[in-house]
Protein backbone atom coordinates (compact mmCIF):
# COMPACT_ATOMS: atom_id res chain seq x y z
CA UNK A 1 0.00 0.00 0.00
CA UNK A 2 1.80 3.44 -0.83
CA UNK A 3 0.85 6.66 1.11
CA UNK A 4 -2.49 7.29 -1.30
CA UNK A 5 -4.29 3.98 -0.13
CA UNK A 6 -3.61 4.54 3.41
CA UNK A 7 -5.05 8.08 3.07
CA UNK A 8 -7.74 6.73 1.32
CA UNK A 9 -8.44 4.02 3.78
CA UNK A 10 -8.34 6.57 6.66
CA UNK A 11 -11.21 8.60 4.47
CA UNK A 12 -13.14 5.37 3.99
CA UNK A 13 -13.06 4.47 7.75
CA UNK A 14 -14.57 7.93 8.79
CA UNK A 15 -17.02 8.14 6.00
CA UNK A 16 -18.28 4.96 6.58
CA UNK A 17 -18.61 5.21 10.59
CA UNK A 18 -19.74 8.46 11.10
CA UNK A 19 -22.54 7.93 7.94
CA UNK A 20 -23.52 4.82 9.57
CA UNK A 21 -24.14 6.80 13.00
CA UNK A 22 -26.00 9.55 10.67
CA UNK A 23 -28.60 6.78 9.97
CA UNK A 24 -28.67 5.28 13.51
CA UNK A 25 -28.23 8.40 15.93
CA UNK A 26 -30.62 8.69 18.77
CA UNK A 27 -30.47 12.38 18.78
CA UNK A 28 -31.25 14.92 15.61
CA UNK A 29 -28.96 17.52 15.99
CA UNK A 30 -26.19 14.68 16.79
CA UNK A 31 -27.25 12.69 13.47
CA UNK A 32 -26.59 16.37 11.19
CA UNK A 33 -23.17 16.23 13.05
CA UNK A 34 -21.91 12.86 12.17
CA UNK A 35 -23.54 14.11 8.83
CA UNK A 36 -21.26 16.94 8.85
CA UNK A 37 -18.45 14.57 9.35
CA UNK A 38 -19.54 12.53 6.79
CA UNK A 39 -19.47 15.24 4.17
CA UNK A 40 -15.95 16.58 5.07
CA UNK A 41 -14.31 12.85 4.51
CA UNK A 42 -15.84 12.70 1.38
CA UNK A 43 -14.35 16.23 0.55
CA UNK A 44 -11.27 14.90 1.49
CA UNK A 45 -11.54 12.32 -0.60
CA UNK A 46 -12.24 14.22 -3.66
CA UNK A 47 -9.42 16.56 -3.24
CA UNK A 48 -7.15 13.07 -3.03
CA UNK A 49 -8.73 12.49 -6.73
CA UNK A 50 -7.23 15.43 -7.69
CA UNK A 51 -10.83 17.26 -7.66
CA UNK A 52 -10.06 20.37 -6.13
CA UNK A 53 -12.92 22.85 -7.37
CA UNK A 54 -15.23 19.98 -6.27
CA UNK A 55 -13.66 18.80 -2.84
CA UNK A 56 -13.64 22.77 -1.96
CA UNK A 57 -17.47 23.12 -3.12
CA UNK A 58 -18.70 20.06 -1.38
CA UNK A 59 -17.13 21.96 2.00
CA UNK A 60 -18.66 25.41 0.65
CA UNK A 61 -22.47 24.36 0.17
CA UNK A 62 -22.47 20.58 2.04
CA UNK A 63 -21.03 21.60 5.23
CA UNK A 64 -21.99 25.68 4.45
CA UNK A 65 -25.19 25.95 3.66
CA UNK A 66 -26.82 22.50 3.25
CA UNK A 67 -25.93 21.53 6.94
CA UNK A 68 -26.98 24.45 8.53
CA UNK A 69 -30.33 24.97 6.19
CA UNK A 70 -31.45 21.16 8.12
CA UNK A 71 -30.18 22.00 11.38
CA UNK A 72 -32.61 25.29 11.01
CA UNK A 73 -35.19 22.78 10.06
CA UNK A 74 -34.94 20.80 13.37
CA UNK A 75 -34.88 23.78 15.07
CA UNK A 76 -38.15 24.83 13.79
CA UNK A 77 -39.95 21.66 14.21
CA UNK A 78 -40.11 19.75 17.09
CA UNK A 79 -37.06 16.96 17.17
CA UNK A 80 -38.02 14.48 19.38
CA UNK A 81 -35.30 11.97 20.81
CA UNK A 82 -35.06 8.16 21.26
CA UNK A 83 -35.15 5.21 18.90
CA UNK A 84 -38.69 5.14 18.49
CA UNK A 85 -39.80 8.09 18.09
CA UNK A 86 -36.69 8.62 15.09
CA UNK A 87 -37.60 4.82 13.29
CA UNK A 88 -39.72 3.00 11.83
CA UNK A 89 -40.56 -0.58 13.23
CA UNK A 90 -39.51 -1.71 10.09
CA UNK A 91 -36.08 -1.33 10.70
CA UNK A 92 -35.21 -4.68 9.65
CA UNK A 93 -36.73 -5.05 6.27
CA UNK A 94 -35.02 -1.82 5.59
CA UNK A 95 -31.71 -2.86 6.90
CA UNK A 96 -31.88 -6.17 4.50
CA UNK A 97 -32.94 -4.07 1.85
CA UNK A 98 -29.64 -1.74 2.03
CA UNK A 99 -27.03 -5.00 2.87
CA UNK A 100 -28.81 -6.68 -0.26
CA UNK A 101 -27.94 -3.33 -2.42
CA UNK A 102 -24.77 -3.17 -1.34
CA UNK A 103 -23.93 -6.64 -1.89
CA UNK A 104 -25.16 -6.63 -5.12
CA UNK A 105 -23.45 -3.43 -6.27
CA UNK A 106 -19.94 -4.23 -4.51
CA UNK A 107 -20.12 -7.54 -6.29
CA UNK A 108 -20.77 -5.70 -10.13
CA UNK A 109 -18.41 -2.85 -9.54
CA UNK A 110 -15.36 -5.36 -8.60
CA UNK A 111 -16.58 -7.59 -11.09
CA UNK A 112 -16.59 -4.97 -13.42
CA UNK A 113 -13.27 -2.96 -12.94
CA UNK A 114 -11.75 -5.15 -10.03
CA UNK A 115 -8.61 -4.20 -12.08
CA UNK A 116 -8.53 -1.03 -13.14
CA UNK A 117 -5.88 1.80 -11.52
CA UNK A 118 -6.98 5.13 -11.27
CA UNK A 119 -3.78 7.20 -12.42
CA UNK A 120 -3.52 10.04 -9.74
CA UNK A 121 -1.01 12.14 -11.46
CA UNK A 122 -2.56 15.20 -12.44
CA UNK A 123 -5.20 17.68 -10.50
CA UNK A 124 -7.78 19.04 -12.37
CA UNK A 125 -7.62 23.27 -11.81
CA UNK A 126 -9.90 25.58 -11.53
CA UNK A 127 -9.25 27.48 -14.77
CA UNK A 128 -9.49 23.79 -16.94
CA UNK A 129 -13.53 23.42 -14.89
CA UNK A 130 -13.68 27.26 -15.71
CA UNK A 131 -13.52 26.76 -19.40
CA UNK A 132 -15.03 23.28 -19.71
CA UNK A 133 -17.86 24.77 -18.33
CA UNK A 134 -18.53 27.87 -19.78
CA UNK A 135 -17.46 26.58 -23.52
CA UNK A 136 -19.23 23.22 -23.80
CA UNK A 137 -21.74 22.82 -20.62
CA UNK A 138 -23.09 26.58 -21.06
CA UNK A 139 -26.38 26.18 -21.62
CA UNK A 140 -26.92 23.02 -18.70
CA UNK A 141 -25.21 25.88 -16.42
CA UNK A 142 -27.80 28.36 -17.66
CA UNK A 143 -30.67 25.91 -17.08
CA UNK A 144 -29.17 24.68 -13.50
CA UNK A 145 -29.46 29.11 -12.71
CA UNK A 146 -32.75 29.06 -13.74
CA UNK A 147 -33.75 25.70 -11.42
CA UNK A 148 -31.61 27.60 -8.40
CA UNK A 149 -34.09 30.48 -8.98
CA UNK A 150 -37.28 28.62 -9.00
CA UNK A 151 -36.30 26.68 -6.16
CA UNK A 152 -35.79 29.79 -4.20
CA UNK A 153 -39.01 31.40 -5.25
CA UNK A 154 -40.18 27.98 -4.68
CA UNK A 155 -39.25 28.00 -1.09
CA UNK A 156 -40.48 31.13 -0.11
CA UNK A 157 -43.57 30.60 -1.24
CA UNK A 158 -44.04 27.45 0.44
CA UNK A 159 -42.97 28.33 3.82
CA UNK A 160 -43.92 32.45 4.29
CA UNK A 161 -47.07 32.67 5.91
CA UNK A 162 -49.88 34.25 4.68
CA UNK B 1 -4.90 3.87 -6.28
CA UNK B 2 -7.84 1.02 -7.36
CA UNK B 3 -10.70 2.24 -9.24
CA UNK B 4 -13.10 -0.49 -7.41
CA UNK B 5 -12.05 0.76 -3.90
CA UNK B 6 -13.87 4.21 -4.14
CA UNK B 7 -16.74 2.97 -6.07
CA UNK B 8 -17.29 0.67 -2.96
CA UNK B 9 -16.90 3.49 -0.97
CA UNK B 10 -19.77 5.02 -2.78
CA UNK B 11 -22.08 1.96 -2.87
CA UNK B 12 -21.54 1.59 0.94
CA UNK B 13 -22.35 5.31 1.31
CA UNK B 14 -25.72 4.78 -1.04
CA UNK B 15 -26.77 1.90 0.94
CA UNK B 16 -26.74 3.46 3.97
CA UNK B 17 -28.76 6.56 2.65
CA UNK B 18 -31.08 3.83 1.44
CA UNK B 19 -31.31 2.24 4.78
CA UNK B 20 -31.82 5.68 6.41
CA UNK B 21 -34.53 6.71 4.12
CA UNK B 22 -36.52 3.52 5.12
CA UNK B 23 -36.48 3.34 8.64
CA UNK B 24 -36.22 6.74 9.63
CA UNK B 25 -39.99 8.37 10.37
CA UNK B 26 -38.61 11.74 10.88
CA UNK B 27 -39.11 13.75 7.47
CA UNK B 28 -35.22 15.68 8.44
CA UNK B 29 -33.20 12.94 8.85
CA UNK B 30 -34.96 11.31 5.59
CA UNK B 31 -33.51 14.37 3.78
CA UNK B 32 -30.49 13.71 5.51
CA UNK B 33 -30.41 10.25 4.19
CA UNK B 34 -30.85 11.59 0.84
CA UNK B 35 -28.15 14.18 0.74
CA UNK B 36 -26.03 10.79 2.03
CA UNK B 37 -27.02 9.09 -1.43
CA UNK B 38 -26.08 12.22 -3.74
CA UNK B 39 -22.60 12.60 -2.19
CA UNK B 40 -22.46 8.53 -2.78
CA UNK B 41 -23.03 9.91 -6.72
CA UNK B 42 -20.87 12.82 -7.00
CA UNK B 43 -18.15 10.21 -5.38
CA UNK B 44 -18.98 7.98 -8.19
CA UNK B 45 -18.51 10.83 -11.00
CA UNK B 46 -15.26 11.75 -9.65
CA UNK B 47 -13.59 9.07 -9.53
CA UNK B 48 -14.70 8.29 -12.93
CA UNK B 49 -13.42 11.22 -13.94
CA UNK B 50 -10.28 10.68 -12.84
CA UNK B 51 -10.32 7.31 -14.12
CA UNK B 52 -10.50 8.47 -17.65
CA UNK B 53 -8.52 11.89 -17.43
CA UNK B 54 -10.55 13.34 -20.19
CA UNK B 55 -9.63 17.04 -21.07
CA UNK B 56 -13.66 18.39 -20.37
CA UNK B 57 -13.02 17.19 -16.54
CA UNK B 58 -16.66 15.76 -17.41
CA UNK B 59 -17.33 14.08 -14.53
CA UNK B 60 -16.51 16.63 -11.83
CA UNK B 61 -18.75 19.55 -14.09
CA UNK B 62 -21.50 16.91 -13.47
CA UNK B 63 -20.53 16.49 -9.87
CA UNK B 64 -21.08 20.43 -9.35
CA UNK B 65 -24.61 19.76 -11.28
CA UNK B 66 -25.99 17.21 -8.56
CA UNK B 67 -24.41 19.88 -5.93
CA UNK B 68 -26.67 22.29 -7.14
CA UNK B 69 -29.64 20.24 -7.72
CA UNK B 70 -29.15 19.26 -4.28
CA UNK B 71 -29.16 22.42 -2.74
CA UNK B 72 -31.91 22.98 -4.45
CA UNK B 73 -33.73 19.91 -3.45
CA UNK B 74 -32.83 20.29 0.27
CA UNK B 75 -34.04 24.13 0.08
CA UNK B 76 -37.60 22.81 -1.07
CA UNK B 77 -38.10 19.80 0.87
CA UNK B 78 -37.30 21.69 4.26
CA UNK B 79 -39.89 24.21 2.83
CA UNK B 80 -42.57 21.69 2.50
CA UNK B 81 -41.41 19.63 5.85
CA UNK B 82 -42.22 23.08 7.75
CA UNK B 83 -45.34 23.70 5.89
CA UNK B 84 -46.50 19.87 6.90
CA UNK B 85 -45.62 20.98 10.60
CA UNK B 86 -47.22 23.75 10.57
CA UNK B 87 -50.31 22.13 9.71
CA UNK B 88 -50.72 18.75 11.36
CA UNK B 89 -47.62 19.17 14.20
CA UNK B 90 -45.88 15.94 13.03
CA UNK B 91 -43.28 15.42 10.84
CA UNK B 92 -43.08 11.30 11.20
CA UNK B 93 -43.51 10.52 7.97
CA UNK B 94 -45.98 7.65 8.20
CA UNK B 95 -48.36 10.08 10.34
CA UNK B 96 -48.66 12.04 7.11
CA UNK B 97 -51.22 9.77 5.63
CA UNK B 98 -53.72 12.66 3.79
CA UNK B 99 -53.23 11.15 0.59
CA UNK B 100 -53.67 7.72 1.72
CA UNK B 101 -56.95 5.72 1.47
Amino acid sequence: MNGYEWMFAGIALAAGISGALVVSSRNVVHAALFLVATLGSVAALFLLLGAEFVGWTQILIYVGAIVVLLLFGIMLTRAPMGRMALDNPNRGIAFVVAAGTFGVLTWLIWDAFGDERIPLKSVVQTKDIGKSLFDKFVLPFEAISVLLLAALVGAIVLARRD
Amino acid sequence: MNLALVLTLGALLFSIGIYGVLARRNAVLVLMSIELMLNAVNINLVAFGAWFQDKLAVGQIFALFVIAVAAAEVGIGLAIVLMIFRNRETINLDEVDLLKW
